[in-house]
């Protein structure tokens, strides 16, 4: 349990939080309070006047097919990126647990993708995977696969896919190292005695005790793919060709500064908001809990 | 495989598959010859063991912190690779085989117990890895709960347990496999000093009972005499003595055996001054650089056993522990260090052990003797026992 601070002067424990307070007002809850104000509005056209219309704009949204379309999307990307990216991380991970020589090295270079700041990993994704220019395109074509994702919807979403999970592995590479080497190996030498081979061994002693690690990570890759996906998804696709890699954060943008449409914009912003405190809440019900084996 | 293996006392009479068993248990001694491990580094972890503990004998390697003791117990488990020798464990060189394959079950310091699982899945887990039925496996397990006392707590995690309960689980881990033979790494270290004589008692019981040729490793004395069969005394990688734990406290072959082994340790003094030489001129004791003598062995009296040896003390302190007393007291003649081992007494101090609580006051100077027949004799590098 925490210790309770004990402050002689009453004005003192406010004036200690007053700045992280104002940080958390003016940069968080002041512009997600313009958000809300603004869902509830319509502009018209040329910006010239605005009127309250209550729930209209989320009426308007909850008719569009294309927004269901778009939540389907982001939930699919989601799972696709926080799957892809946790099991090969899983597997470098459990790879560079073993005593090698430089693991060090190796260990520092596996990190290293994570300080790629998401739009610079669109590019060098695009570079090595652009139809005309890349240098992996060739090979694909050359294994006879008609590789063109500016044209194909499937093959630009399985590019993003790529690239986001690319750059989440280092993340999560880092806490899986964490999480194996803080199992005993005394733990993993028992089982070994009992007579469980290697791969018997990582499924039945080695995963559950990584449980807490990988549903921990599993949250955080989900809120990564939903909101910090949006550079990759600009630089390398800008939510096209159609709208085939358009998730729920790209259409915040494109409807809103792109479209025009302030309101619509605002209510999806909204709407994102409330599914990050859903996930965040999960979160912390079931790290309090210790959730775990 | 482990799951065709004889019954011992485990199996229940109500055992579903009494017959499957055959009656005789295979032998299961342990024969390590010229045993050594070098690290890549080169550094010499062990330097060339040989111990052979015979079918259903119980061996204690006792050592110091860093003598290889635990090093030598995680080879015989094929947890540790072995550079030089053979480990053979039932007529079969190992040092190939992989543990799961060696038939062998550990207990260990920390119990290694599988945080996820309840007590019944611990027990289970090996059994399971073996591909036993399910039905034989719960007749195991819960025949080893009884025995251990543990049926109550078969759906609890390991984390819901007290120590004592978690050093079961794992000895009822080791036992439902019946394997050849027993592995135990410094099992009791993390239990309360109470708890610890508890456990020790029931290991031994256990033992003598399931018949299973066990190696155990310690670095309390105590636990080692009072457990094993053979034990092995090492210090630096190398065994100095192996035998009966009796003829070891009885006759030390080095001086570090004889300092390790009994508390309070023996007292060991050089022969070079003056008041020790001229007591032990003109016997066979002559040429021996170091003489030990127990605690035990000293009297406190005027007279002058024949042969023996007197020494003047001026009492510095006393501990009264109930059923004995231990003096301890300064030789007027300094002396030089005999040899740097752990338990050995500063230079100049000697312990005497007497019965009860009956002591000489402090400050006070006495006469201890000790009879000629009591005598320890060591060459001057403390290595080589003489006969006296």
């Amino acid at each position: 349990m925490q210790k309770q601070a004990i402050f002689q002067s009453k004005l003192l424990p406010y004036a200690l939080v007053a700045p992280q307070l104002a940080i958390v007002l003016i940069f968080f809850y002041w512009p997600a309070l313009q958000a809300m104000i603004q869902s509830f509005l319509l502009q018209d056209a040329f910006g010239l006047s605005t009127s309250f219309v209550w729930f209209e704009n989320y009426i308007e949204l909850f008719k569009e097919p294309a927004y269901f379309e778009a939540i389907l999307r982001t939930f699919f990307f989601s799972f696709a990126i926080a799957v892809s990216s946790l099991s090969f991380a899983l597997l470098l991970a459990v790879m560079a647990d073993k005593p090698l020589r430089g693991s060090m090295l190796y260990r520092t270079l596996l990190i290293w993708p994570y300080a790629v700041a998401p739009p610079v990993v669109g590019v060098l994704w695009i570079f090595m995977l652009h139809p005309s220019l890349g240098v992996l395109s060739r090979y694909l074509r050359a294994l006879g696969i008609d590789w063109n994702p500016l044209l194909d919807g499937d093959q630009a979403a399985a590019l993003i896919i790529l690239a986001a999970a690319w750059k989440q592995i280092s993340y999560n590479f880092l806490f899986f190292l964490a999480g194996l080497q803080s199992i005993p190996r005394s733990v993993i030498e028992a089982a070994a005695i009992d007579g469980a081979r290697p791969m018997r061994r990582f499924w039945t002693v080695i995963f559950p005790l990584l449980s807490p690690t990988i549903f921990f990570l599993l949250v955080v890759n989900i809120v990564y793919a939903f909101f910090d996906t949006f550079g990759i998804i600009d630089t390398m696709t800008r939510g096209g060709p159609g709208k085939s890699t358009e998730t729920l954060v790209y259409k915040v943008y494109t409807d809103g500064l792109l479209g025009g449409n302030l309101g619509s914009s605002a209510a999806q912003s909204v709407i994102l908001m409330i599914m990050v405190i859903v996930l965040t809440g999960i979160q912390f019900r079931f790290v309090e809990r210790k959730v775990t084996y | 495989m482990g799951s065709l293996r004889p019954p011992c006392v485990l199996t229940s009479p109500h055992s579903p598959f009494p017959t499957r068993y055959s009656p005789v248990q295979p032998m299961a001694n342990v024969t390590l010859r010229s045993v050594r491990k070098t690290y890549p580094g080169g550094f010499e972890a062990i330097k060339g063991v040989d111990v052979d503990v015979g079918d259903g004998q119980f061996c204690v390697l006792v050592g110091p912190s860093g003598c290889g003791k635990s090093t030598l117990l995680r080879m015989v488990a094929g947890l540790e690779t072995v550079t030089g020798g053979e480990i053979d464990i039932g007529g079969r060189v190992v040092n190939g085989v992989e543990p799961a394959d060696r038939d062998i079950a550990m207990v260990f310091q920390n119990y290694a117990l599988y945080p996820h699982m309840s007590v019944y899945n611990n027990m289970a887990y090996g059994l399971r890895n073996r591909g036993m039925a399910e039905a034989e496996i719960k007749t195991r397990v819960e025949e080893a709960a009884r025995v251990l006392e543990l049926s109550a707590m078969l759906e609890r995690k390991p984390r819901q347990l007290s120590g004592g309960q978690r050093q079961r689980v794992a000895m009822g881990r080791a036992i439902v496999r019946q394997p050849k033979v027993f592995l135990f790494d410094e099992p009791l270290s993390n239990l309360d000093a109470k708890l610890r004589i508890a456990m020790r008692v029931e290991i031994r019981k256990l033992q003598r009972r399931l018949n299973t040729t066990s190696i155990y490793v310690t670095h309390d004395q105590l636990e080692a005499m009072t457990l094993a069969d053979i034990l092995v005394v090492m210090n630096g990688g190398q065994v100095e003595q192996v035998g009966n734990p009796l003829d070891i406290y009885e006759k030390p072959a080095t001086t570090f055996v004889a300092s390790f082994i009994g508390a309070p340790p023996m007292n060991l003094m050089s022969t070079r001054p003056e008041e020790i030489r001229s007591q032990l001129a003109g016997s066979a004791a002559a040429d021996a650089g170091i003489v030990g003598i127990r605690p035990e062995d000293f009297v406190i009296t005027d007279e002058t056993p024949a042969g023996g040896l007197v020494l003047p003390l001026t009492v510095e302190a006393i501990e009264r522990v109930g059923a004995e007393t231990f003096v301890y007291g300064s030789r007027e003649q300094e002396d030089q260090r005999v040899a740097a081992t752990p338990g050995e007494l500063p230079p100049g101090e000697v312990i005497v052990r007497i019965p009860g609580t009956q002591a000489p006051a402090i400050g006070a100077r006495i006469r201890v003797a000790a009879v000629r027949a009591k005598l320890h004799l060591f060459s001057d590098d403390g290595r080589t026992r003489l006969k006296g």
